[in-house]
């Protein structure tokens, strides 16, 4: 019981003193994570959309390859994107290994299949619905993709969310692509890992709590924007 | 059918007290993407020149970096990025090319990662030594013997519980020649007393003060470390206890992209009188954790 | 605005069938409906095949036997000047206004064009206030009129509708009524399902009378209400044909 007492004395003392260090640390993971979500929902709705519209050989196996992604391990992620940017790598010559461009491939690769697995069912459905109406206006494929998307944008919101909280979570592979090196590529969980593996405990868990918090806060803050948006546009 | 489809909540969402949130909301995601896109966390300093210094978790855990490095950074600008895993880890990025120099302690590795042409030269930097920690209580009664080996017999014989690394880290592959000097091997023992973590010092430390159990332990991370539990420092000075750390430059000519000058210049400075009194200063809590020996 | 529409029209259908798990439910169509008279109305017994029936002649189900064909055109082809109001008309999670928008820009509308379009729209089916609602808080009825103001929105050369008044209000049904009677005096031709006679005696021009899956009588309205020459019509007139009893005859007698 003291060990969660002190995380969280550990954890007000660190948000109070404004440490600079902290700061930096958290504008960091969301900077990274953000961004890899950025990209992953820019690249992964469609390809969601697509697959929930189209009826091709072999729908059924890439449905079932994307689920089963959502369950990459991390640190294979990590491990995998290692490889592929080491100097003695296929792309080493982009010197990117290290980086917090690095991490943000690693992060837009863990958070994909989710995008494109909960894209796909949700348009699924959505498409259920319209896919007779579409039909009857003649609308292209593309067209019926665009307003698969737009109609659905408020529940889609829930695979994006679900992706930025697998991404700001993970340390996996943020540790092995970024090397969690002290003002560069230290991010919340890499640093909660660190203080771990130094023996304080009660560091750590602060931290957690810290990013829990977070998290908490920009979930928070999607849910009202979502209603925001729902009042403002009627759904 | 249609009526079900009027939203729960949505007249709550209609009245006008509701605007301010939403207005809250888009006001603190906008500083957030400001703060995220122009705040500078993490992005380093483009303008001073980096190296990149593949070490061990140990040495980073003890400390040693954040007191040297900014000492260094002050005399010659350059910034270090320290990437810390376990010793196999390490030599491999340095094999791959992906850290300009290496720093690790672990005497046969270094010296054949030199003779296979990946490293310039290897230089030592500093000692220090490994110790044995254990429960206050002793069970295994190693408290008085001067033997490291001795030692590591009464803990075998015993079957106490001996938290190993596991990981092919300089401090595992010393383990191992302790216990062949002992006579005895703990392998067949593995999942009984004897327990490999296949971790970091830090994360064994953790496991071994949870059950209990001992450890062989660098002095560096043993002493900052902070989960101490009830474990207590139980054997110590053997000779064979004493660890060498080197600095060895990658190779340029095996790999042209590596920072040669300014990789050779933190390796000069840490040979140098000031990188040495560095290194000696370092302690904490009165207690030195390297010692420089050039 | 419209692009020069080919002529889609007459519509033939020669010996045109389809099944549904395994059960053959439309069979042997064989029929011509022209551009005029303007409103021809389909009717028969619940499980006809009414439905399925404007589905397959706007081309939404493929024939599995036989042909459609739309004045030397495939019915795919034919889509772009057809519209269609479903029974239970599906609302885009858009505003009323902004549903009518889509058609419009399915179309290729010009923005600039739109407003102007769409408020005409919505005035003409009675949902000028109700412009910024959510389409799918409407009403039922105001629903109804919403898909017919959308439908009417891409100018179709055909109007397909199915059971366009059932479970509407009499006002709001008048209102729907007098819309089509309007569109098909300006041009449009419509193919109608009802299961309102009353209501089919009153608009249609002509009647197709479907009984599972067959044509069994096609007549202009006037004689065919006076006089139906099939035997299933006669019956279903009078209110005879009761759709859970099997008739004696395994397909029905009559011509």
């Amino acid at each position: 019981m003291d060990a969660f007492i002190d995380a969280f004395t550990a954890a007000f003392h660190l948000i109070a003193s404004g440490d600079e260090d902290l700061a930096a640390i958290i504008v960091l993971s969301l900077k990274v994570t953000v961004t890899a979500v950025f990209i992953a929902a820019l690249v992964g709705m469609p390809i969601g959309g697509l697959i929930a519209l189209s009826d091709f050989r072999g729908r059924r196996f890439l449905i079932v390859l994307f689920n089963a992604l959502m369950g990459l391990p991390p640190v294979v992620v990590g491990l995998i994107v290692y490889l592929l940017l080491s100097r003695s790598g296929p792309f080493g010559v982009l010197n990117l290994l290290f980086t917090p461009t690095a991490m943000i491939i690693a992060q837009v690769i863990l958070v994909l299949p989710i995008v494109v697995a909960l894209t796909r069912q949700i348009l699924e459905a959505l498409w259920g619905e319209y896919r007779e109406t579409l039909e009857s206006f003649s609308a292209s494929p593309l067209q019926c993709l665009a307003v698969l998307l737009w109609d659905g944008r408020f529940l889609l919101v829930t695979g994006v969310l679900a992706g930025f909280g697998r991404a700001i979570a993970e340390v996996g592979a943020v540790m092995i692509v970024g090397g969690n090196i002290d003002q560069m590529t230290r991010v919340m969980t890499t640093a909660i890992a660190l203080e771990a593996s130094k023996g304080d405990l009660a560091l750590a868990l602060g931290l957690g709590l810290i990013l829990l918090s977070i998290s908490l806060i920009l979930n928070l803050l999607a849910q009202s924007l979502r209603a925001v948006g729902e009042r403002w546009s009627p759904v | 059918m249609v009526a079900a489809l009027r939203l729960p909540g949505r007249g709550w969402l209609m009245s006008g007290e509701r605007r301010p949130v939403g207005i809250v909301s888009l006001a603190v995601l906008t500083v957030l993407a400001g703060l995220i896109l122009f705040g500078n966390g993490g992005s380093g300093r483009a303008d001073s020149p980096v190296i990149t210094v593949a070490s061990t978790t140990s040495t980073q855990n003890s400390g040693l970096f954040d007191h040297i490095l900014p000492l260094f950074k002050a005399e010659t600008g350059i910034t270090v990025r320290v990437v810390a895993v376990g010793t196999g880890a390490a030599i491999r990025l340095a094999k791959s090319g992906d850290a300009d120099v290496l720093l690790v302690h672990h005497k046969p590795s270094e010296e054949a990662f030199v003779s296979e042409g990946f490293g310039e030269a290897r230089h030592p930097v500093m000692v220090n030594d490994f110790v044995i920690v254990g429960p206050r209580d002793d069970p295994a009664g190693i408290n008085s013997l001067g033997d490291v080996a001795a030692a590591l017999k009464r803990i075998a014989d015993s079957r106490s519980i001996f938290l190993s690394r596991g990981d092919e880290s300089g401090t595992h592959k010393r383990e191992r020649e302790l216990w062949a000097a002992a006579g005895r091997d703990p392998e067949e023992a593995s999942g009984t007393w004897y327990r490999k973590t296949g971790s970091g010092m830090g994360a064994t430390l953790n496991i071994g003060a949870a059950m209990n159990g001992y450890t062989l332990a660098d002095r560096g991370t043993w002493l900052s470390f902070g989960n101490k539990g009830d474990l207590v420092v139980l054997h110590e000075g053997d000779a064979r206890l004493i660890n060498e750390y080197g600095v060895i430059l990658v190779s340029p000519d095996r790999h042209p992209h590596v920072d040669a000058t300014p990789g050779r210049a933190f390796i000069d400075w840490l040979r140098s009188e000031q990188g040495q009194r560095a290194i000696n200063s370092f302690s904490i809590g009165g207690e030195r954790l390297f010692t420089a020996v050039q | 605005m419209s692009l020069s529409v080919p002529d889609i029209l007459p519509l033939t259908l020669r010996g045109a069938g389809l099944s549904r798990g395994g059960k053959r439910v439309l069979k042997d169509l064989d029929c011509t409906i022209g551009p005029a008279p303007s409103k021809t109305f389909l009717i028969g017994p619940n499980g006809a095949g009414k439905s399925l029936f404007l589905k397959l002649c706007h081309g939404l189900v493929p024939a599995e036997n036989g042909s459609v064909d739309w004045g030397g055109h495939s019915p795919e082809s034919a889509k772009p000047y057809q519209a269609m109001v479903f029974q239970r008309p599906v609302m885009l999670r858009r505003s009323a206004a902004a549903n009518i928008d889509f058609a419009l820009s399915l179309r290729g509308v010009p923005h600039r064009d739109r407003p102007d379009r769409r408020n005409a729209l919505l005035r003409r089916t009675g949902l000028g206030r109700l412009a910024n609602v959510s389409a799918r808080a409407l009403s039922f009825g105001e629903q109804q009129r919403l898909a017919l103001a959308r439908a009417l929105a891409t100018e179709p050369r055909v109007l397909f509708l199915d059971e366009p008044t059932a479970s509407l209000d009499p006002a709001a049904a008048y209102l729907v009524e007098s819309i089509i009677n309007e569109v098909a005096v300006a041009g449009t031709k419509i193919i109608m399902s009802s299961h309102d006679l009353v209501q089919t005696r009153r608009m249609a021009d002509e009647v197709i009378f479907l009984h599972r899956g067959r044509i069994k009588e096609f007549r202009a309205a006037g004689p065919f209400f006076e006089e139906p020459e099939n035997d299933l019509a006669r019956d279903f007139l009078e209110g005879k044909l009761l759709w859970w009893r099997r008739s004696d005859c395994p397909d029905g007698g009559g011509s």
